[in-house]
């Protein structure tokens, strides 16, 4: 009867007035500079060491980590990334790339390589975990669902309108990113390769399919993979949205689920069903650089794989319980 | 489908409930519950609290779907026909809860575009009638309960609705906008719309509707005319006789029946009125006569026999057995 468009219009309108948006891009543009700070007073610091001579630097990284492998207080499971880690960095020496070029656009794929598991879910989350939550604690849930339209329109909207914010946000991180970082570390850097396709089998680095491929492309590649965590970090909070009736919770859960993520990939290499649960899949970017996946047999098409199952699922619930259930207060 | 057709079968039927039951959890909230709503009428939902008004007034919108029985509006089935049904319903369901964060004409411009064919014209046609232009484009947030009220009332009606559902509407509202929201209420009726209202305040519902239906514990015990339910109620006569005893002895000898328990079945007002001693019994206007007489043949002093006007009141006292109506 009455079609999709003014109800999505309804709830960008929502969410905009709420200032949630605002918030986000605040946040974004108070932390961003604080990292990049960091990150210059860190560069500076070796530039010194290594008076500017970045091979010096990434000889001195390989023989620190050589050195530790040796060493009986250093797990295995650390020797083993480290292991891989030399080897990649020998690779780049024989190659004569800086894999640490200070610039605007490496810090940009740094810190978005390392926002993927909480940074960004957590801004997604602030717009997620309130956008059917908030109407159910408001009562205006009441309003929307007695208007002379079916559930599953008002549900889609929202959803739409949660999907197009996700995607802003990544794209705002990006664009944020790169313009504060560019100011610090100059805006070039596009044209720098980045080698990528290391395939690693137990501890030793298979070489074989490793190319260089500018780091605009790379950039490109790791931002739909960002894209592709972040929808699915929405409709798993979506999904708790409808089923948490106060916000507050429903951002616990959210945020339980992820912390745990995080600690499980750091322990978690013993329990190997640990793989299928979708916080320790959501590194995906670790498989464009070649950092080894925290447990044995995940890839990139098994993450992806993991992650497309649980956001499905989780969509799946939240329609069939917002549709069928009572609304009671 | 045409809806004129469906109207005409149904004879201006606007609301039909039938045989309506819920059960949430193990518990039956709602027992059985028929009724209609016809056009241009004000019509009463009565009950104490818990008795299942809310339940029942969700259950008109779809927030809630029954276990079994139907509910239709115009001709159209609420629970499988949303889009259809909804459209000629407007309604507050407890309080009008609106978003605070936008403004009046926002919160209405929300509204409005879930239901296709209002226009801004639309839009200032409802607040005019309300009356509420001079802060429309203010923060809801800012406004007080009286007003969050009538922006309430304006997002009900501006989907030009045949039937209109008001959950307690004056909860809240000081005298004076409560007279002023019964006026309203009659106008809108008066326009032919279907006015379906709850409350658990007897004198309001009795003041407003034409027809009301008193529920209790999930049931709906009578559906009628207000003036035609309280008439159908015995009345009420108040006698103050000395000595009482020898008084309330002849009375009872006569065949009159004498009620011991008074406070469970007559207002407050009238009971605060009456002497320590009075007497309150149930009979029928033309035995007083015949009574007076015989007690006085028997020499008991008749100071004073009170007829009881019958009120809603009394009836929805008696029908729920003194059952809590706070």
């Amino acid at each position: 009867m009455i079609n999709l468009l003014p109800l999505i219009k309804n709830e960008t309108i929502k969410i905009i007035k709420k200032k949630r948006f605002y918030v986000i891009l605040l946040i974004l543009l108070v932390l961003v500079p604080i990292f990049t700070y960091a990150q210059m007073r860190s560069a500076e610091r070796t530039r010194e060491k290594f008076h500017g001579d970045w091979r010096l630097e990434v000889q001195q990284q390989i023989t620190d980590n050589e050195n530790s492998l040796g060493s009986d207080r250093v797990p295995d499971e650390w020797k083993k990334y480290r292991k891989i880690f030399v080897q990649q960095l020998q690779y780049y020496l024989d190659h004569d790339v800086n894999p640490n070029e200070p610039n605007g656009v490496t810090f940009t794929r740094e810190f978005m390589a390392n926002s993927i598991t909480l940074f960004i879910p957590l801004l997604i989350m602030a717009i997620a975990s309130d956008i059917v939550s908030g109407e159910r604690t408001s009562g205006t849930i009441k309003m929307l669902l007695t208007r002379p339209v079916k559930r599953w329109k008002v549900l889609l909207s929202k959803l739409v309108t949660l999907f197009m914010f996700s995607s802003l946000i990544v794209v705002s991180a990006f664009i944020i990113t790169y313009v504060v970082s560019g100011a610090v570390f100059g805006y070039k850097g596009f044209d720098m390769p980045v080698f990528t396709g290391f395939q690693i089998t137990g501890s030793d680095v298979d070489l074989s399919a490793v190319h260089a491929v500018p780091q605009w492309k790379y950039l490109l590649m790791q931002g739909g993979l960002i894209w592709f965590v972040s929808l699915t970090i929405a409709s798993l909070a979506f999904m708790v949205s409808v089923l948490v009736r106060s916000t507050a919770a429903s951002i616990v859960v959210m945020m339980a689920a992820l912390i745990a993520g995080t600690i499980l990939t750091n322990m978690a290499s013993a329990w190997s069903s640990a793989k299928y649960l979708f916080m320790v899949n959501l590194e995906l970017t670790d498989y464009l650089s070649g950092t080894p996946a925290p447990i044995e047999g995940m890839n990139l098409s098994f993450s992806l794989a993991v992650l497309s199952v649980w956001a499905v699922a989780a969509l799946i619930i939240s329609f069939l319980v917002f549709t069928k259930r009572d609304i009671l207060n | 489908m045409n809806m004129a057709n469906n109207l005409d079968r149904k004879e201006q039927v606007v609301l039909s409930v039938e045989h309506v039951k819920k059960k949430i959890g193990r518990k039956w909230i709602i027992e059985d519950v028929t009724f209609d709503v016809r056009e241009g009428e004000i019509f009463g939902f009565l009950g104490p609290n818990g008795a299942g008004k809310t339940t029942t007034i969700r259950m008109l919108v779809d927030l809630i779907k029954p276990s079994s029985g139907m509910i239709q509006v115009c001709g159209f089935d609420v629970n499988r026909q949303q889009e259809q049904a909804l459209r000629y319903v407007g309604s507050i369901v407890e309080n009008p809860e609106v978003y605070s964060y936008l403004t009046g004409w926002e919160n209405l411009e929300h509204f409005a575009r879930m239901q296709p064919g209002i226009d801004k014209r639309r839009i200032q046609e409802v607040v005019d009638i309300v009356r509420l232009d001079q802060r429309i484009h203010d923060k809801v947030r800012t406004y007080s309960l009286g007003m969050r009220q009538r922006l309430g009332i304006a997002q009900a009606l501006l989907g030009r609705p045949k039937l209109l559902i008001l959950d307690e509407p004056t909860n809240g509202l000081d005298p004076k906008g409560i007279k002023e929201l019964r006026q309203f209420i009659r106008e809108l009726a008066d326009g032919g719309l279907a006015v379906f209202v709850s409350s658990h305040l007897l004198s309001e519902i009795q003041l407003l509707c034409d027809r009301v239906a008193i529920i209790s514990r999930g049931r709906v015990l009578a559906v009628g005319q207000v003036e035609e339910l309280v008439a159908a109620n015995a009345k009420y006569v108040i006698w103050e006789l000395e000595p009482a005893e020898t008084g309330r002895r002849l009375l009872a000898g006569q065949g009159i029946d004498v009620i011991e328990q008074a406070d469970a079945i007559l207002d407050d007002a009238i009971i605060a009125g009456m002497g320590p001693d009075a007497i309150v019994t149930r009979m029928e206007e033309e035995d007083i006569s015949a009574a007076v007489k015989h007690l006085v043949a028997s020499g008991v002093a008749v100071q004073g026999v009170h007829q009881i006007n019958p009120t809603l009141e009394q009836l929805f006292l008696k029908m729920t057995e003194g059952e809590s109506i706070d």
